[in-house]
């Protein structure tokens, strides 16, 4: 792995650092076998990988939401502004101020959209309800119109923005997204995108997002890690990543001399090279 | 004419309080998919505390009966706090054993007491007679249970349509791991749901013993009347339960006051109503207000 010159120290004050961590399932089936990485506040941070690298653990480690699933953090920490947080529940961890938003939007279907983006106020002592709506409803205008509607009969994109729009309610520091773009046309996608990039630059934000698609990730993101079966294989800001071939082959689809290769081809390659 | 509308008005009444305990059901069924075998019990419960708060403590009948609501809010908390949390995540059916050995226990605590047999009754703390209302006569109990479970009904559909601590919840009820997701601790959530039972059910057996005297058996027949009730307004649905009530109230008191004398064993009141279960079951198998699951398409 060569050197990539920018650290994520470098982007800004570490506000999460995910130390060495190992998580397990139903106490025998390992899932993370030493991840490390560093959130640095104030910027977007993308996790990228293929299905079953270990994503979505690695969110729930940090959230809490590993405890419901029976999984649990055998081995390192997890340090949110210095203080270990692996193993709290996740109402302690909303509190802290890190939220996530869950794969698959899991909108509370026979809730309206106000309601849903209520549920996310409940953890915080003061709440101008009114106002608070109203910021939600300037960063996602369609919702303004849906205000009365079930989210259940929300179109995909509108539960997307429902789901992230409740989370803000929470007034997060730290906002985890998994699979933003799971499912969604790729107009919206790069709305939603836009919308997260917008939330971090204009309140401030720190996020850390998940993704598939690497190319619309990195579009927005400062600072990128790649992750494999349950480890980080490569790191690195933006540009870095996005100068890199293996990303480039692997995860943008860009064949070494310039141009689109087919998803076919980019398999049987990968398949080779982890043989190699 | 003023025969039918006594038996009406006794009806709506009746069927009102059956409402009110059935939202208690609804509630925990809603929240954690509990079904809850011992609602009859905590009805019995709230009567007979009420009465020893009056009779034995001597209290003031307001106070007595706000006594007797939170006392047995406190143990539909407690219940869930020790026995119940350690069955989320078991097998619905180990949680439904878990409920009925509950409502035993809680009946073999009643009999341990004297309420356990025997007739018992508030002292009178309303005036003799009633109102007549287009010819029929409306007790003041009548009255009093009429406007008290429309208050509480009006209080819950509030507490659960507009306060942010209902509307989380609902979200419970939706989405467990998306409320835990946003800081809703399901923990809580369960244990208000079942102090929220537990208060729904004492008022419930408190206007029960105004208007019709305290007994044990009685009282617990009402707890079990809350199965067709729920079953019939749709087992998640707070106004099915309110609609079905009246329903099976009103069913019942029809039933009795014209079936009854042309059937030599009488007793109508308790086959009838059940027979409308089975025809809207048969049409509506959610039952009336039932979820039914949001697919988009």
């Amino acid at each position: 792995m060569d050197l990539n010159p920018t650290r994520p120290e470098d982007l800004g004050p570490i506000l999460l650092l995910v130390n060495n961590i190992e998580v397990v399932y139903h106490d025998i089936i390992q899932v993370l076998r030493g991840v490390s990485l560093k959130v640095p506040e104030g910027r977007i941070t993308a996790l990228l990988g293929p299905n079953g690298a270990g994503k979505t653990t690695t969110l729930r480690a940090i959230s809490g939401l590993l405890i419901p699933e029976d999984g649990e953090v055998v081995r390192g920490e997890i340090l949110y502004r210095g203080e270990p947080i692996h193993g709290r529940p996740p109402e302690e961890i909303v509190r802290l101020g890190i939220v996530q938003v869950l794969e698959g939007r899991r909108v509370f279907k026979h809730l309206t959209v106000e309601e849903n983006l209520r549920v996310g106020t409940l953890t915080r002592k003061e709440v101008h309800l009114k106002e608070e709506l109203e910021r939600i409803y300037h960063y996602f205008p369609r919702l303004a119109d849906l205000r009365h509607r079930l989210a259940g009969y929300c179109s995909g994109g509108e539960q997307q923005m429902i789901a992230i729009g409740r989370a803000l309610l929470a007034k997060p520091r730290l906002l985890l997204l998994d699979e933003p773009s799971l499912g969604l046309a790729p107009l919206l996608v790069r709305e939603i995108f836009d919308i997260v990039a917008r939330v971090n630059a204009e309140e401030g934000v720190t996020v850390l997002v998940v993704e598939q698609n690497a190319r619309v990730a990195l579009s927005i993101a400062h600072y990128g890690y790649i992750m494999e079966t349950g480890r980080i294989v490569l790191e690195g800001d933006r540009d870095y990543l996005l100068e890199n071939p293996d990303v480039q082959e692997f995860y943008l689809g860009v064949a070494k001399g310039g141009g689109r290769k087919s998803f076919k081809e980019v398999k049987a390659y990968k398949r080779r090279k982890r043989f190699m | 004419m003023s025969f039918l509308l006594e038996l009406l008005v006794s009806g709506v009444v009746l069927g009102l309080i059956y409402g009110l305990v059935a939202l208690g059901f609804v509630l925990i069924y809603k929240a954690s998919r509990v079904v809850n075998f011992a609602q009859g019990e905590l009805l019995a419960m709230g009567a007979f505390s009420a009465h020893f708060f009056l009779v034995v403590l001597k209290l003031p009948v307001v106070l007595a009966f706000l006594l007797a609501l939170g006392f047995t809010a406190l143990v539909g908390y407690l219940l869930e706090r020790v026995f119940l949390k350690r069955l989320v995540g078991q097998p619905i059916i180990s949680v439904i054993m878990a409920t009925i050995g509950l409502a035993f226990f809680l009946d073999g605590l009643l009999h341990l007491t004297p309420y356990g047999a025997g007739s018992y009754g508030y002292p009178t703390f309303l005036p003799e007679g009633g109102v007549a209302f287009l010819g029929a006569r409306i007790s003041y109990a009548q009255l009093l249970a009429l406007f008290l479970t429309l208050a509480f009904l009006f209080l819950f559909s509030w507490f659960f349509q507009r306060s942010t601590l209902g509307v989380a919840m609902r979200s419970v009820a939706d989405d467990q791991m998306a409320a835990m997701s946003l800081g809703v601790s399901v923990a809580k959530v369960f244990a208000l749901a079942w102090a929220a039972a537990g208060l729904a059910a004492a008022a419930g057996g408190v206007m029960v013993g105004t208007i019709s005297g305290l007994n044990f058996d009685g009282l617990v027949h009402i707890g079990l009347r809350v199965f067709p009730v729920v079953i019939l307004g749709g087992l998640d649905s707070i106004p099915g339960a309110v609609v079905a009530g009246i329903l099976i109230g009103v069913l019942e008191n029809l039933a009795a006051g014209f079936l009854d004398p042309y059937i030599p064993g009488g007793g109508t009141r308790d086959v009838f109503p059940f027979l409308a279960l089975l025809l809207v079951l048969w049409f509506k198998p959610h039952g009336l207000f039932g979820t039914e699951e949001i697919e988009r398409v």
